[in-house]
């Protein structure tokens, strides 16, 4: 395939991809609500996904208190481990290495689970039974992935310090409270809101990408896996894409 | 109150309208290059059971979708009850659907949803007013005009290809359609199955005075069924008559369907 021919797909799906976002806007977020299924997909979207996202998180704080302790041991400042960490893991880490889980696990079960309904006619169904699939199957994802994420990104957070206290007390003994006064002591909104701010736009775009990917699926049961694993690619590259859009707009702002 | 006056008064008291049920005109519906339907007439009457044969990729699941609002036809008309159903904006084509029952090749019954949920589903969303015993009472009866009302928990993967059929078909018969669109009712399933399918869809209609168009490559579904039959060839309704007239014809072109 020539470049050409590739620009022009890559323009093309992305014109796509807006066009189902402006659907969303237009028609999703219109009365009447799905709220019954909304509340189910953030409990199998949130609550679901939490053991997966505490278990990374809990081995990210450790093993990235694990790495950063000897550079800090030879410049003399190990007493600043518990600061370093928690900014690295409230700033940055956890939110994006968050959201990356959660595109890995959320974005390809949207993408194969609409992907099969689409190839199934399932979706179909749902039209001429009078239900709008885009409106019970698109909006509450969407909703439930944006409202999801931030939530999971905090307790994500939480974890992820304790399994930081955890890294910091294998080589010297340290206070749980004395940990976290130093952590939040080192700490200000403007490294908390930012942070948890980009991660409704990351849940957006992990949703987004599922239901459009699911939604246009086709050639039966490889399609439905392509859908799957072309949603967590395309929700990962856009979550980097996202992370650093945000930060450029954060040090506009003189938010850092 | 019976399951006819919950319908009569979930939609208004609506009554009957004399005349065709469906008139499709000069309909043309082409995907690229590909012309499928070609000033395609039909018209439909009151408890009539419409068969359309064809070749495979003749347009005739194009047909039934454009019918329903899936497709949009590229030009011509297609009037349900009197009304242009391409013409009609989501809410107008959705309360239009309620009249319309269409029953998938494929069954597409909800595979994340029991027997029961998947049959409460159209209901709990058309007839908002219903309560729990009315729902109950409709899922109940919709379950024994098909014979299975023990595999109302039970999962679709759970279910063979018969019963997934008749599963189907309560489906959509539980908002008591006027018209039902029926995409290959009895493909992949075997002949006893089938039988007992195109049975089913006869006693149904009786009971229910339901106007059918139905899609088919099964001859002895055809020969069961059919009050009028239609071959769509080249986008054209070809030939339209009843099963005896169309078997009898000297055409070659029809006659290679009943050989």
């Amino acid at each position: 395939m020539s470049i050409i021919s590739e620009a022009k797909d890559f323009l093309d799906q992305t014109g796509q991809i807006s066009r189902f976002a402006g659907r969303f806007f237009s028609h999703g977020l219109k009365p009447k609500f799905e709220i019954k299924e909304l509340l189910s997909q953030c409990y199998l979207i949130g609550y679901k996904s939490f053991p997966l996202v505490g278990l990374t998180g809990f081995i990210m704080g450790l093993v990235l208190t694990m790495q950063l302790r000897p550079s800090l041991v030879s410049y003399g400042v190990q007493s600043e481990l518990p600061v370093m960490v928690g900014i690295a893991i409230v700033r940055e880490i956890g939110p994006v290495i968050t959201a990356l889980i959660f595109a890995g696990k959320i974005g390809s079960s949207i993408g194969a689970e609409l992907g099969s309904m689409k190839v199934t006619e399932q979706i179909d169904s749902m039209d001429v039974s009078g239900t709008n699939p885009f409106k019970y199957l698109v909006a509450t994802r969407v909703i439930a992935t944006s409202l999801m994420l931030p939530i999971l990104t905090i307790l994500g957070d939480a974890v992820s310090l304790f399994g930081a206290y955890i890294g910091v007390n294998i080589k010297s003994v340290t206070n749980i409270r004395f940990f976290f006064v130093q952590v939040f002591e080192s700490l200000s909104y403007s490294d908390v809101l930012p942070a948890v701010i980009k991660t409704i736009f990351f849940g957006f775009a992990v949703g987004l990408i599922g239901c459009y990917k699911g939604f246009n699926s086709t050639k039966g049961t490889q399609g439905v896996g392509s859908s799957a694993n072309s949603a967590v690619v395309l929700s990962s590259v856009l979550i980097f894409i996202l992370d650093l859009l945000t930060v450029q707009l954060t040090n506009l702002l003189g938010l850092n | 109150m019976n399951i006819g006056a919950i319908k009569n008064k979930a939609e208004g008291e609506q009554q009957p309208i004399s005349g065709p049920v469906i008139v499709i005109e000069h309909l043309y519906k082409r995907f690229g290059a590909n012309i499928v339907l070609e000033d395609f007439s039909l018209s439909v009457e009151r408890e009539e059971n419409v068969v359309v044969l064809g070749k495979s990729g003749a347009g005739k699941s194009v047909l039934i979708k454009c019918i329903i609002g899936l497709l949009k036809p590229d030009k011509g008309k297609i009037l349900v009850f009197g009304e242009d159903v391409t013409s009609m904006d989501e809410d107008e084509l959705a309360k239009a659907r309620t009249k319309i029952g269409f029953l998938f090749q494929a069954n597409a019954l909800y595979d994340s949803m029991t027997v029961r949920e998947n049959l409460e589903f159209p209901l709990r969303r058309h007839w908002t007013s219903l309560g729990e015993t009315e729902v109950g009472k409709m899922v109940k009866e919709a379950l024994e005009n098909v014979g299975l009302t023990h595999t109302s928990d039970m999962m679709p993967a759970e279910l063979s290809g018969g019963m997934l059929k008749r599963i189907a078909l309560a489906r959509t018969l539980i908002l008591k359609p006027e018209i039902i669109l029926y995409d290959e009712p009895t493909t992949g399933l075997d002949p006893v199955t089938a039988r007992e399918i195109d049975q089913l869809i006869l006693t149904l209609q009786k009971k229910y005075k339901t106007s059918s168009i139905i899609i088919s490559h099964d001859m002895n579904c055809v020969r069961n069924i059919a009050d009028r039959v239609i071959l769509l060839l080249e986008g054209r309704c070809y030939a339209d008559g009843t099963y005896k007239t169309l078997e009898s014809s000297s055409d070659p072109k029809i006659n290679q369907f009943f050989q």
